[in-house]
This record gives structure tokens, sequence and C-alpha cells, in this order.
């Protein structure tokens, strides 16, 4: 079910609004709260939940396997790379769960493509992408049928696996 | 409309849509045009936007192929298959010769893959990775952020513009912005065109309880297909909802 708002906690500060990718969280404009306007277009991707800094958004599961009475709590940390979520249930019962999110520093280690080597003309004219072919890491234990002279891995029909694919 | 500004554009390299292909686009357009203006251009905010906006589990596709697990060839056989011959074979062969490399790169940006005992990427298919994918999308859009000359967010492409001298040449794209309901025109040299796939088009979507349930994004309207064809562009529209599917 879609997200909704705890009017008590919001403070209408708009991060949410800012990063929906739906863009139906928005601020009503009499009581100056976040409201989901088109639950129907709610894809309960939690952007909102996850970008809301009063945890004023929570997101409601269906009925027929989540009883209602429930919460999921769910914390973001770039710096430590992590997504720890949070579900009680009706009982009490508290699950923990926490995922790693990236495994370097946030950003850190993301190729700034500007200031690579620029490309010569015959690299305009192949067919290869940046950092290909290094990055298919084919390189050197490949075997010699499975890379074309353009580069890129390429197989001989005769070589092909028999049977259907699935 | 009187309130409305007009904001002009002019770009080298115009990116129409924020996702996971917008963004990839935009990141591969620097590497080989260094001095241009590269614009992106994404109705929502690419931190979370398109598909992958809350995140992704797996990698739907990924060769092995220095593992030899998979071969590009394999996966063209297992596309027609699967799509009973209905298949641009060059263009699976592409995405397949492709993508080994780009999930090397997201590797390296700190994207976590699960590793099995031998090392190698844990499936969980013939062709599905798994990952701890909560951070794809930003992580992605961090490299475009780092790419583009400029990102709009909030402004929705409705139409693409002709060329003026050149028939059957786009030249560019019109859209408004969803906050300002500013008008927004940008011309450009070349239009990348990787604007989402359409839902709610077989069934009309889900209500009650099954509110939203549904398993492709709800804000995708088809754009993707829309474009080109209200502009009637004769090029070739392809690859479209391709990227990893």
């Amino acid at each position: 079910m879609s997200t909704f708002v705890y009017m008590t906690r919001c403070d209408g500060c708009g991060h949410c609004v800012d990063i929906c990718p739906s863009d139906i969280m928005h601020i009503d404009p009499k009581i100056r709260r976040a409201v989901n306007i088109e639950p129907n277009f709610c894809w309960e991707c939690y952007s909102c939940v996850k970008a809301c800094p009063q945890n004023a958004i929570d997101a409601r599961g269906y009925a027929d396997f989540a009883p209602m009475g429930h919460k999921v709590r769910v914390l973001r940390e770039e710096e430590k790379g992590t997504i720890s979520w949070r579900i009680t249930f009706r009982n009490g019962t508290e699950k923990n769960f926490v995922s790693p999110i990236t495994t370097k520093p946030w950003g850190k280690h993301i190729h700034k493509v500007a200031d690579a080597e620029e490309p010569d003309q015959a690299a305009h004219e192949s067919q290869l992408l940046f950092n290909e072919p290094d990055y298919l890491k084919i390189g050197d234990n490949r075997e010699a049928e499975l890379i074309n002279e353009d580069g890129l891995p390429s197989r001989a029909k005769d070589t092909f696996k028999q049977g259907v694919y699935y | 409309m009187a309130d409305h500004k007009t904001v002009y554009e002019d770009c080298d390299i115009l990116i129409v849509g924020g996702g996971m292909a917008g963004t990839g686009a935009t990141f591969e357009s620097r590497y080989w045009g260094r001095d241009m203006n590269i614009v992106c251009v994404e109705k929502a905010n690419i931190d979370r936007s398109g598909a992958v906006a809350q995140g992704l589990y797996a990698i739907n596709c990924y060769m092995g192929t220095r593992w030899n697990e998979n071969q590009p060839e394999d996966h063209v056989r297992y596309a027609r298959n699967d799509l009973m011959g209905m298949v641009r074979e060059d263009l699976a062969l592409d995405m397949a010769r492709h993508v080994d490399s780009c999930v090397h790169m997201f590797e390296e940006w700190g994207l976590p893959l699960m590793k099995n005992k031998e090392g190698r990427y844990q499936r969980e298919g013939k062709w599905q990775i798994m990952i701890h994918g909560e951070s794809y999308k930003p992580i992605v859009a961090e490299a475009a952020k780092k790419s583009a000359s400029k990102i709009y967010n909030r402004v929705m492409i409705t139409h693409l513009l002709k060329d003026e001298s050149k028939d059957n040449r786009c030249g560019g794209a019109v859209g408004f912005n969803m906050r300002t309901g500013d008008f927004h025109v940008f011309r450009a040299k070349a239009t990348i065109i990787c604007a989402g796939g359409a839902s709610h088009i077989f069934k009309p979507r889900a209500v009650g309880e099954g509110m939203g349930r549904t398993w492709y994004a709800p804000w995708s309207n088809g754009s993707c297909y829309a474009l080109p064809i209200c502009s009637r562009c004769k090029n070739d529209s392809n690859g479209k909802q391709n990227c990893f599917m």
C-alpha cells in the first residue's frame, strides 16, 4: 500500500517532495504538511521514507500478508554505507536487518571520465566503450576463440553450447 | 501562460530521461565528447528516478564472459527463444557484449555484489546475479552528476523538435518544469532518448488493497515510445527498455 505521513512529526521541509519519482508527495497548502496526493500511483519505493529527516513517513504493508498494526522503519547512512531496516510486528516482535549500500567511501571511486585519457580517432571508430576491453576482464586468461579482433567477446559458431537456452 | 518563462538551452548532446539508461548515457557521452555541452533532463530527481528508484536486488543480466559462464551469442539465443523470434539480434548481441564491463565498473564504484565460494558473482539464475542494490541508482546518478554539464531535474520533456534545415533530423526537445511551469526549449546537435517504458497498458492500475502493486514503475508513462512517434521520427527507435532486462 501507499505511503502515509504522520502529521504530528512532519515539519513540511519538502525533502519527500524533492525526491519522489512519482511526484505525488506534495505539501498541503493549508496544513503545510506533506501528503501523498495520489496513492494509486505510489510504488512504495520508499524514496520519501528514506529521505524524511523526521521519520514522519511510513508505508503500510498489504493486508493479505502483513496484518495491520506493524511498522517498518528505515535508516539509510551513506557515510557508514549501510541501510538498516526495523520491522515491528503488531505483537511487539522486532526484526532488524542491515545491508551494505556501498563497499567504498560514498562517491569516491566513481570515474570522473573528463579526467580520463582522451580517446583518439581509432578509439572513436572502434566498437569499444569507456574502459573496454580492460573492464571485460577477459584479458590474459581468455581462450583464443572467445575474443574477436575488435576486442569484444565472441564465439565461433561451431563452439556454441548445445541445447535449448533458458 | 503569461507568468511562465521560456528557458532556452543549447547543447551538443541532450539526454532525455535520467533513469539508469539516461545517467549511463550521460556518463559515457562525457568520455567521448570532452568539451561538449552535455545536458540530462529528468522529470523527477536523478538520485531516485526511473524503475530503479527504490533499488534493485539483482542485476538481471550478466554474462560472466570472463569465467566462460555465458557468451554473448548464448544470450542472443536465449532472447530469441524467449521472445519467440521477435528480437533485434544485433541489439541483443551488443548489449551482451558490453554488459560485463559495465557491471565490473559498478563494482569498482562501490556497488556491493554478492560473491560465491569460488569468488564469482553469486547467481540466482542463468543470467541474474545478486547484489545489495539499495543505492544502485544513487551510485550511477553520482557518475552522471560528475559527467554532465548540466542536469535538469523535474523537467518533463513532452515533444521532440525537428531540425529546421535538415529533414528527418532531431534538433532537440521541449518540455515543462514540473514545479514552476516554465517552458524549456533544448536545442541539441544530438538527442538520446532514454525515457521510460509504459505501465498500465493492458490492465487498469491496481486499486483497493492491491493499490500500487505493480511490477513496473507506475510513473513510466510510455514517453520513450510517444516522443519519437509524436515527432514522426523515421529513426529506428529501438533498444527500448532493453537495459539489463
